[in-house]
């Protein structure tokens, strides 16, 4: 099945007297399941790609759809719902909220769609441990390593079970061990659970892992290779 | 899309947290709100404490807070618009609450005369123990003694009238007026006390007689000019003086002070009134400042709630939590103000001493002691006003968050 199908997607950005083209009649088909990378230089349109599926920013015209939504469509208040119970964000930095502990920052997303306390308490202890982090629970983000954040972040992401995990550059800030630990992890969870992961990245480490790589250069996709093999059962290779 | 709301404690730990990230600046601004509510407070106190003096001092004067008189009497005081002294249904109604004490007197325009001056007076012909069930104090005799009975055969006369007829306890003084025939009633009397009044123009104007000793010199029998009553609460004759105005019946006149005296009752709603104009001033003030909290705590941390919106949280719940951590301020400085202010002010309550400005307030009706009043309603006022200008002062700051766009939020160096 189909998890995000993006038709003749168009963007444009104006800088000053400028009108930079964002995306360019970009379509593409991303089936349940799969892990994605995009790729490409700064201002390929990767990140803007991301922001449209997630419903962050719209299309200035074309057509979006996630699951059985229409994300172009939907009102602001509905695409925060739908951000909420569908999709899992991870970002390159500012990840986590600096007043809540690790637990809390995990149990914030379950908060706030009103899961009860002792649910979520256990979810968020559970999740804690899946990326193994059980006795960092009380930490502020301050007193965690950056990898250790951004697992942190990657456990927010998939608490309340959604179905696909938006990244955008999460290992930009990472050192090459918490990177490969990092990716490691996507791998897992989309093996295990079947989560559709679309990465947005110019690390090569993390392309390495794709099965399907697609190339973005000025808003228009360049290239879309796919691999054979699951996502880890690809060995690492510099692309 | 199913309909949530988020847990409220999910939003309160933000609001609390995100307040103490700054905790110098909050502090500022919480001190700013304690020392703003408590002068609001302060200010009323003060004002309504004045204010009370002003009326009781004015009421003291008059005396009581309803009268009855003759329908002529307020026209023309003279013995010959007396009425009969309360009976019957009247009387049943004076001696039952909410009247706290009542008093049926003569009141007529006279002239004293000493061997050395005269002076233009308010006799009144007095039941000694009913004046004192209304409010005459005794122990303001300086020399002598008050009356003993309604046949006392003395005259108590003020400390000031005593200098200008340049007499003294003892001396005998002659009084003068008109009966209801206008024939010359007049009578010598000895002086038997004299008195000392809060207003200098009190003790030169009233003085006493006993109420039967001056029906016979007026020749009425058993009639009075006026009949004073009085209640717990000068601020809550309204709802009682109807009840005396009915028992009376239509052909007395029944004045609550208010009417008596349009000035004390003025008084009262300039006061309510400059509460509300000092506590709004002050509030806006400090709305400036709360504003430029709420602007920077945002401003700080654009990324975050750029963040909580990717995640999922509504426009409206931003607004929601920047508006809780301004009710956590605001309730934190009128709770902390609140209790400041019954710390300061209620040991103030037994009097401040203004003697170096109680000549000048004498001319309002006032004395040497200002007695602050703390009211329940001074402190709703001022925590209503602050809660609601407070909270539209926070609108801006709250609404601007949830305006945000996530993506040009989360992209914020």
């Amino acid at each position: 099945m189909t998890a995000i199908r993006c038709s003749q997607l168009n963007k444009t950005f104006t800088q000053g007297d400028q009108i930079i083209c964002g995306l360019d009649d970009v379509s593409i088909d991303i089936e349940e399941g799969s892990f994605v990378c995009l790729s490409g230089p700064s201002g390929s349109g990767k990140t803007t790609l991301l922001n449209a599926m997630g419903g962050l920013d719209k299309p200035d015209s074309g057509e979006i759809q996630v699951g059985d939504k229409r994300v172009d469509l939907l009102g602001k208040s509905d695409l925060a719902d739908m951000r909420l119970h569908s999709i899992g964000f991870v970002f390159q930095a500012y990840n986590l909220i600096p007043v809540l502990t690790a637990r809390e920052n995990i149990e914030f997303v379950m908060q706030i769609q009103g899961v009860p306390t002792a649910q979520r308490r256990d979810k968020a202890i559970a999740m804690l441990e899946e990326v193994g982090l059980a006795d960092h629970e009380d930490r502020l983000p301050s007193q965690l390593s950056g990898g250790q954040q951004q697992r942190v972040a990657v456990a927010r992401a998939i608490v309340s079970g959604p179905t696909l995990v938006l990244a955008d550059e999460p290992t930009a800030n990472l050192d090459s061990t918490s990177a490969t630990q990092l990716i490691e992890l996507f791998v897992s969870l989309n093996r295990e659970r079947g989560i559709t992961f679309v990465i947005a990245t110019h690390d090569t480490r993390v392309m390495a892992y794709c099965p399907r790589l697609i190339r973005m250069e000025d808003g228009k996709i360049i290239s879309d290779e796919e691999r054979t093999g699951k996502s880890g059962e690809l060995q690492p290779q510099p692309s | 899309m199913a309909d949530h709301q988020p847990a409220a404690g999910i939003l309160f730990t933000l609001a609390w947290r995100n307040l103490w990230r700054n905790h110098r600046r909050t502090l500022i601004m919480l001190i700013a709100i304690v020392i703003g509510v408590w002068a609001m407070i302060l200010f009323s106190s003060l004002m309504a404490g004045m204010v009370d003096e002003m009326v009781r001092g004015g009421l003291r004067t008059l005396p009581g807070e309803v009268q009855i008189h003759h329908p002529d009497y307020r026209d023309d005081p003279s013995i010959a618009n007396s009425i009969d002294a309360p009976q019957g249904a009247l009387l049943e109604r004076l001696n039952n609450p909410p009247v706290t004490g009542w008093a049926a007197r003569i009141k007529v325009p006279a002239m004293i005369s000493s061997e050395r001056a005269n002076r233009g007076i308010q006799l009144l012909g007095v039941d000694p123990a009913q004046e004192v069930s209304l409010g005459f104090d005794p122990t303001n005799i300086v020399e002598g003694r008050f009356l003993e009975g309604p046949d006392d055969k003395g005259l108590v006369i003020g400390r000031k009238l005593a200098e200008r007829l340049e007499t003294r306890l003892g001396k005998r003084v002659v009084i003068m007026s008109q009966d209801p025939d206008n024939n010359v009633a007049d009578r010598g009397i000895r002086v038997v006390g004299i008195y000392q009044a809060r207003l200098q123009a009190t003790e030169e104007l009233n003085v006493y007689g006993g109420l039967e000793t001056l029906q016979k010199m007026l020749n009425v029998d058993n009639q009075v000019s006026e009949i004073a009553i009085t209640g717990d609460d000068f601020r809550q004759v309204a709802s009682w003086w109807p009840q005396i105005q009915q028992a009376t019946g239509p052909e007395l006149e029944t004045v609550p002070w208010m009417e008596l005296d349009g000035y004390l009752e003025s008084m009262m709603k300039m006061q309510t009134s400059f509460n509300v104009i000092i506590t709004v001033v002050i509030f806006l003030t400090l709305s400036f400042g709360l504003v430029n909290t709420l602007v920077m705590a945002v401003f700080e941390r654009v990324r975050e709630i750029g963040l909580m919106m990717a995640l999922g949280m509504r426009p409206g719940w931003i607004m929601y939590q920047v508006l809780l951590e301004s009710i956590i301020l605001l309730g934190l400085g009128l709770l902390l103000g609140n209790l400041l202010a019954v710390a300061t002010i209620l040991p103030l309550e037994d009097g401040i001493d203004i003697s170096a400005l109680a000549k000048g307030l004498e001319m309002a009706g006032m004395g040497s002691t200002l007695y602050p009043s703390l009211r329940l309603s001074d402190m709703v006022l001022s925590t209503v006003v602050v809660l609601v200008l407070g909270l539209l002062a926070s609108l801006l700051p709250a609404w601007r968050a949830s305006r945000y766009n996530p993506i040009q939020a989360l992209a914020r160096t």
